[in-house]
């Protein structure tokens, strides 16, 4: 049997080498920030990070996995509620950080046999509604501080100057490793998978993709997430409050974000983050204001952009910032009819 | 005796008051081409549907190669060997003609890296998309979905593929051209079942016809004895078949 050799897939492109570097580059840049602005800057930065993570997250779920949830609060307070009590049990808060994605991840899975009975609809709005559940059990705990929240213990002897900068880069190093792992997941097998349910889940199952499994996979990634995204919240205030943590705003954030920013694109949330972050330090003093004009750029976005600010530049330029599909670089060079059968049985 | 390839026993399907299926029998042996004719809205599709295990049949059971497979949800059934074509198309609009067909190679085929690159990319060059391997689906006219169709539904590896209505809207020499390739792969052992209103492309390729009305297989047996057959001629009056037949 003659083995086409000639055949040459790629992962990446050369414009994308470049664009790694650049984002190396931001990234460097980033990590000096401590050294080089003030401290309020750094420490509001705190958020974009944060936004960054549950973005990501929420956009593997819904511009993905095709799953709409309004629910992800729930893993956000979950993940802050398990960094508080971690700490009561003499655990550093920044380790505790990742046993937030743990048992977000943990609670996500029964958590997922209940949701992904709905369709649709239901589940964006069953999502939401096991959101305030495990907020009211949350509040019924006495040893967490019941509808007060409780504070963090274990980061408060450090120095504030100190424990400033060190909230920023470990919410930036969550931000980063977040990002490379959606990149690395989207880049995987099960990427692919994903990217074809994105398009059409009835033709991705006829491809012989199991769809729920995928789905399920995702939801537990996302959880974990949002997870770490409410650790790194508890760890910046060094506080809970339980309507604050579990609120459905951080919902209208995600979905803002991604819609804003592009749906179904890795770069799409980092250019909603950005731009939400923006007006969020802008237009904050407007109040009520502020939050009718989110809603109304989303409106407009979703109508003029249906791809977001990113969908609208990639299918312009053909640009991306993460390569994660497969390109034929060369293709067989003997005649198609002189290779092996396709069918061996 | 060889295991059939598929099976369906008593196999009934509706719609509300529309029948599609009624206590309906087929069996496909391994490597055998069959053709379905049938009029508009006869079932056709919804049977490839329930084969395929995108809906399930009200009642009856499916088996393949002796396994009943009735419960084997849809991912499964391609996995094991049966592959299936819509009958409007329906690729990933985002994704490449490349890595749309890569995604039957790994997950309907199973295989992995470069195994699956060279059968997503060969299975593409078969059906005449290796120009356009790297063009998103989403912009291919008509024509060249349905080939997508007809490559993905090979790239999966399958023991048995379900053709529905891949020669529509082709000129003469494509259904040619499209002839000879299903000629080609079910002459490497592939069970072809295909339901087309081109009927000369179906003559030219199987060896046994069946006619679908009302839910029942209403003839079943040599393609030309089908044709004649003055049943199938009934359900067809003033429709497709009469008038391809007679062009052909
Ligand atoms: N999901 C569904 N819900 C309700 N009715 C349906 C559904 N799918 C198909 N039908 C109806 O069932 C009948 C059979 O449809 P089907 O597509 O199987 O026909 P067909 O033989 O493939 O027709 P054609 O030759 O036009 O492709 C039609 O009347 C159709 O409207
Ligand atoms: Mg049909």
């Amino acid at each position: 049997m003659n083995t086409p050799n000639s055949l040459l897939i790629r992962r990446s492109r050369r414009s994308s080498n470049l664009s790694f570097v650049a984002l190396g580059l931001v990234a460097v840049g980033l990590v000096m920030m401590p050294y080089v602005v003030y401290q309020s800057v750094t420490s509001s930065m705190v958020m974009l990070f944060v936004l960054v993570i549950i973005a990501s997250m929420w956009n593997l779920l819904a511009g993905f996995g095709g799953l709409v949830s309004i629910g992800q609060q729930a893993y956000i307070g979950i993940g802050a509620y398990t960094v508080i009590v971690m700490a009561d049990l003499g655990v550093h808060p920044l380790i505790g950080v990742f046993f937030g994605a743990l048992t977000s991840a943990m609670l996500a899975l029964p958590t997922s046999w209940l949701a992904f009975r709905l369709r649709g609809d239901y589940f964006a709005v069953g999502t939401w509604v096991i959101a305030e559940v495990y907020r009211l059990v949350m509040i019924k705990f006495q040893f967490v501080g019941g509808a007060d929240g409780k504070s963090l213990v274990g980061l408060s002897g450090l120095d504030p100057v100190m424990r400033s900068a060190l909230t920023y880069w470990f919410a930036l190093g969550i931000a980063i490793l977040t990002v490379l792992g959606c990149f690395w997941l989207l880049r995987s097998r099960i990427g692919l998978a994903l990217t074809a349910i994105r398009d059409d889940e009835v033709s991705a199952r006829a491809g012989g993709i199991d769809a729920t499994r995928i789905k399920r996979i995702v939801y537990l990634v996302s959880a974990a997430g949002c997870g770490l995204a409410g650790g790194i919240l508890v760890v910046d205030a060094l506080r809970v409050q339980p309507d604050a943590i579990f609120s459905v705003s951080w919902s209208a954030y995600m979905i803002f974000i991604v819609i804003i920013g592009g749906i179904g694109y890795l770069e799409g949330p980092l250019i909603g983050a950005l731009v939400f972050f923006a007006m969020q330090q802008f237009l904050a003093e407007m109040g009520t204001w502020y939050l009718m004009l989110l809603g109304v750029l989303a409106i407009c976005a979703a109508a003029w952009f249906p791809k977001g600010l990113w969908g609208a530049f990639s299918q312009k330029t053909g640009f991306r910032l993460f390569p994660v599909g497969y390109h034929v670089a060369q293709r067989f060079d003997t005649p198609v009819d002189s290779r092996a059968p396709l069918f061996r049985n | 005796m060889t295991e059939p390839v598929l099976a369906l026993r008593g196999i009934s399907k509706r719609f509300g008051e529309v029948v599609v299926a009624e206590d309906l029998d087929l069996t496909v042996a391994p490597g055998e081409a069959i053709g379905i004719v049938g009029p508009n809205g006869a079932g056709k599709s919804t049977l490839f549907s329930m084969i395929a295990g995108e809906q399930k049949p009200d009642s009856g059971a499916i088996s393949m190669l002796g396994r009943d497979i009735s419960s084997l949800p849809a991912q499964d059934r391609t996995r094991i060997g049966i592959g299936r074509t819509f009958q409007i198309p329906r690729p990933f609009e985002g994704m490449s003609v490349f890595e749309n067909l890569l995604v039957f190679a790994t997950s309907g085929a199973g295989l992995h890296g470069h195994a699956a690159y060279t059968r997503a990319a060969e299975t593409g060059e078969r059906v005449g998309l290796g120009d356009v391997l790297n063009a998103q689906a989403g912009s291919l006219g008509l024509l060249a979905r349905k080939r997508l169709e007809l490559a993905r539904g090979l790239a999966s590896d399958p023991t048995v593929l379900l053709l529905d209505e891949v020669a529509g809207g082709l000129t003469e020499p494509e259904v040619a051209d499209l002839v000879e390739l299903i000629r080609g792969v079910q002459q490497e052992g592939l069970a072809i079942v295909w339901i087309e209103h081109v009927v000369h492309a179906l003559t030219q390729t199987v060896r046994r016809l069946a006619c679908l009305a009302g839910g029942r297989l209403i003839a079943d047996g040599d393609p030309f004895e089908v044709l004649d057959d003055p049943v199938v001629r009934e359900v067809y009056l003033g429709t497709t078949l009469t008038t391809e037949e007679d062009t052909a």
